[in-house]
């Protein structure tokens, strides 16, 4: 077990060498470059060379690239070009945004998506199945910008009754320790602060779980459709165990596997959607720190972001696959 | 296995919590809701919540030039003269008056009195010059374009030259003394009149000396980069001015909320016709970024903010027809224009320049790719400008006459000329760089041209090329930093440059004395003068022809009253209320 996780930490390494390149040099490709965003048409030749010169990047390629790498060495990830504050110092206060949005996604996705598949396929065929197919298409179809600009029209515009931009309403106050909203409204002990953080996390994580709900609704189908037909249900069923208890013990549990695989898969998916949602919906999370980053040719900025996130993509993987062995003894004992 | 299955049911049950959490409680709150007069405290006059496309970078004005951040400084610092709201005539400040010493090199600013810092500390000369110092004094990373922009575009260099840092040698900042405490003595190295419209620029915000020590605006660590990483805290927990509003808390990516200032000068003075009269009318004023155009509008429509900037053109007609909003236009400040090379033939021949102001559809590219928020441009100025001219020459659209002139010329038709537009670009003068183009293509084809269109990114290629008069004829434009007249076509055509081929050919040197002349004017009456004829010489000799300049727009509750936009977008939220 502890091999394992420790072969799977230092895959990291690789994978982190390979990402720092790609995006190192795919930050260079863009047109432009932190000069001409910070200057705009006052982008002399001179302005430019004396930005540029600044941030090293009148050198070669490759000498920025070892200075960068001989940076990351000593966990110095460089300092935003826009605000001058380290890339560490934002990630911290952008990055439980992110979670808090993930989490209420994937649990928006989970809460919903298992019931639906698992109702379809108990009715396998029926008009509740084909709905769950028609629901679930939609969802995979629809993109994440359209369904955030129609949720927030119809709960936030028309009918009022979300908030349609930021993590919590302007007129609150309480101290952000954490900056996990919901955690701080608690620590604050105000009800109000968590009504509110409640509320702006609603919209977009219907708007970001909406992927992740349909696949996770139609693998629950296809899995308890597989298990619900094995020897074992039909003994269990046989020996007039109660239906429910054969369902939830029997039938869920094992069909709970593949279902966590791509719940894993999903967090990959989950971030790279909040970079949409997280602008729509003005999220101060690092989606949206990302996107200002590009557009503003922060380089440092998106470096950090991208590794900071491909860490998080792979550490999560990897508590996934240590996860089959809690829900399925024998990939434990295999090990 | 039950407690397994336990664990795994436990975040379902906390995210059902949650959303009953969210979906519940809807009867007591308002969602959003940030009507101001339901909100206020004390002065009764509520809160504004404004959204910005982007967090401010810092809000120390010297080290800064981005809109956001100016916004904000604009509202808790003053500087020493002002513009009258809505319009760029220069109007006392900070300082009651001022006078120009015959030379137009020592300007003697007197003191308003009574002054104090939103930290109690004495506005006074002392603190005046200790800021005009620190600008000067500024080395490293501090001399870098993306920090001191403004101070090197009035004032030039520093008091140690650094070649690397792009700022430029020479300084027309020499010296700030403090006879007494209510006359601050600034004497240039040459005389300036632009200078005076420099000052009203945010970057010159006069700040707390004693909060600049105490919260080290200056201290901070130069990284492996040559970055400079500021420490101290001045410019993101304290920025301490003369204002109306004081700041209170600045949560990056959520929102920055300043308060009213209960000992602005303003509220206390006896003399009730003074500039802006009283303090704030608003208890609170909260600024929040919101990148998205389509979030800022609806974030508007829901009620969360009161009122947005940046609005974008096509989003004007929803806005108007919602009784519960306005908008509000503010006045162009920047110029779009077709440059030439006038050293490059046949651009030397100010016939052939004229053909093509005549074959350009100007009045059809304003009204296709502007949205309704353009007009067309008769000079290299705005007209709210003071030396903006009436009576310039002006060019219809006119294939024939275009092609009679360059018969005129002595040319065979069709005339080639060579083209360039800008890529991977959008200003606000110029929306769509590649639209105006090919209409502008088509047009000059029908008067008697043959054009070769040519495109590079606008930079480093762009920008670059035309710099050094590479290009023959191409699209370009300006927005301006300040008030004065300077700032347009001084920036253009004061000195000889390679961009109009002005270095090569001596059409333009008499308009660059009169630029010059112009410059170095204190009389007011006679700049205005000075700048109408230049004006009207700039479009009788055509070194180019500007074509547009964009009205930006700003969105508003129909309840909020009191906000003028300027052309400078240096907006004042003192006036404003909310009903």
């Amino acid at each position: 077990m502890l091999r394992f996780v420790v072969r799977r930490l230092l895959l990291l390494v690789p994978i982190l060498v390979g990402v720092s390149i790609l995006v190192f040099f795919w930050t260079r490709a863009l047109p432009g470059g932190p000069a001409a965003a910070l200057l705009g048409e006052r982008a002399t030749p001179e302005a430019v060379a004396a930005i540029e010169h600044q941030y090293g990047l009148d050198e070669p390629i490759y000498v920025q690239y070892g200075k960068y790498v001989k940076q990351l060495a000593t966990l110095n990830f460089g300092n935003s070009t826009v605000s001058r504050q380290q890339v560490t110092t934002e990630f911290r206060q952008r990055f439980p945004a992110t979670v808090e949005l993930a989490l209420a996604a994937g649990l928006f996705a989970l809460v919903f998506g298992i019931p639906l598949g698992f109702l379809a396929a108990k009715h396998y065929q029926g008009p509740l199945d084909h709905a769950s197919l028609v629901l679930s298409l939609v969802g995979i179809s629809t993109p994440i910008f359209f369904l955030a600009l129609i949720l927030k029209y119809v709960f936030a515009v028309k009918l009022g009754w979300l908030p349609s931009v930021g993590r919590i309403s302007v007129l609150i106050d309480v101290p952000h320790p954490t900056n996990f909203y919901v955690l701080d409204a608690i620590l604050a002990g105000s009800w109000t602060a968590f009504v509110d953080v409640g509320k702006h996390l609603v919209l977009p994580a219907i708007a970001l779980g909406s992927i992740p709900l349909a696949i996770i609704a139609r693998i629950t189908r296809a899995s308890v459709l597989d298990v619900q037909n094995e020897d074992y249900v039909r003994t269990a069923r046989a020996k007039g165990l109660a239906p429910r208890a054969v369902d939830f013990r029997h039938v869920l549990r094992n069909a709970m596997l593949p279902i966590s695989t791509i719940v894993g898969l999903q967090v990959g998916l989950l971030l790279s959607g909040a970079v949409l949602t997280e602008t729509v919906f003005a999220f101060p999370g690092i989606g949206s720190w990302l996107v200002d980053a590009i557009k503003a040719r922060n380089y440092p900025v998106i470096q950090g972001g991208v590794l900071f996130v491909a860490i998080i993509v792979v550490f999560v993987n990897l508590v996934v696959d240590l996860s089959y062995g809690v829900l399925n003894p024998r990939i434990r004992l295999a090990r | 296995m039950r407690g397994k299955l336990l664990r795994f049911a436990l975040p379902l049950v906390a995210l059902l919590a949650l959303i009953a959490a969210g979906c519940g409680g809807g009867d007591n709150e308002s969602v959003g809701g940030t009507a101001g007069s339901e909100t206020s405290e004390g002065g009764g006059g509520g809160t504004l919540v404004f959204a910005g496309a982007a967090d401010p970078v810092a809000l120390d004005g010297a080290l800064v030039s981005d809109g956001e951040s100016l916004r904000v400084i604009d509202q808790i610092f003053e500087t020493l003269v002002d513009l009258k709201p809505g319009t760029t005539d220069v109007v006392p400040g900070l300082a009651e008056s001022w006078d120009t010493s015959a030379d137009g090199k020592t300007w003697t600013f007197h003191l308003r009195q009574g002054v104090k810092f939103q930290d109690g500390t004495d506005f006074n000369a002392d603190a005046v010059c200790f800021n005009f110092d620190r600008w000067y004094n500024f080395s490293g990373s501090f001399q870098n374009p993306s920090a001191s922009y403004y101070w090197q575009v009035v004032f030039g260099g520093f008091k140690t030259y650094n070649p690397d840092s792009g700022a430029p040698k020479d300084s027309l900042y020499q010296s700030c003394d403090a006879p007494d405490p209510t006359t601050a003595v600034i004497t240039l190295t040459k005389p300036s009149a632009s200078f005076l419209a420099g000052l009203v620029l945010s970057p010159f915000s006069i700040a707390s000396p004693t909060a600049l020590q105490k919260y080290k605006a200056d201290d901070g660590a130069v990284d492996a980069d040559g970055v400079f990483h500021p420490t101290g805290t001045f410019a993101t927990e304290h920025p301490t001015g003369t204002g109306p509003f004081m700041f209170k808390s600045w949560t990056r990516g959520d929102k920055l909320e300043l308060v009213r200032n209960p000992n602005y000068w303003g509220a206390t003075s006896d003399n009730p016709s003074e500039y802006n009269g009283k303090g704030a009318t608003l208890d609170s004023l909260i600024f929040r970024p919101i990148s998205d155009n389509a979030a800022r509008l609806q974030a508007l429509q829901t009620g969360e903010i009161d009122g947005y900037d940046l609005v974008e053109p096509q989003d004007v007609p929803t806005i108007q027809q919602n009784s519960d909003l306005q908008i509000l236009d503010r006045p162009a400040f920047n110029v779009a224009y077709v440059g030439f090379n006038i050293s490059i033939p046949p651009l030397d021949n100010p016939k052939v320049r004229q053909a093509i102001a005549y074959g350009l559809d100007r009045q059809g590219v304003v009204d296709s790719f502007y949205a309704g928020r353009g007009e067309v441009a008769k000079e290299f100025m705005p007209p709210s400008l003071f030396g903006y001219a009436d009576d310039v020459p002006t060019y219809d659209y006119d294939p024939d006459k275009a092609k009679q002139l360059l018969q005129e010329a002595g040319l065979t038709l069709p005339v080639k000329i060579d083209f360039w537009y800008p890529t991977d670009v959008s200003r606000p003068y110029m929306p769509d760089p590649k639209r105006n183009f090919e209409a502008f293509a088509a047009s000059l084809n029908k008067s008697g041209f043959k054009v070769v269109p040519h495109s590079a990114p606008w930079t480093p290629d762009y920008l670059g090329k035309s710099d050094q008069g590479q290009l023959q004829v191409y699209l370009l434009g300006w927005t301006g930093d300040f008030g004065d007249p300077d700032n347009f076509v001084g920036t253009f055509f004061r000195s000889p440059q390679l961009q109009w081929g002005t270095t090569k050919n001596n059409q333009m040197d008499g308009v660059q004395k009169l630029l010059e002349q112009a410059r170095t004017e204190t009389d007011e009456a006679k700049r205005t003068e000075l700048y109408q004829e230049a004006n009207r010489q700039i479009m009788t000799i055509l070194p180019g022809v500007p074509y547009a300049h964009s009205k930006p727009a700003l969105a508003f509750k129909a309840n909020v009253t009191g906000y003028v936009p300027s052309p400078t977008t240096s907006e004042s939220f003192a006036t404003v209320s909310v009903g």
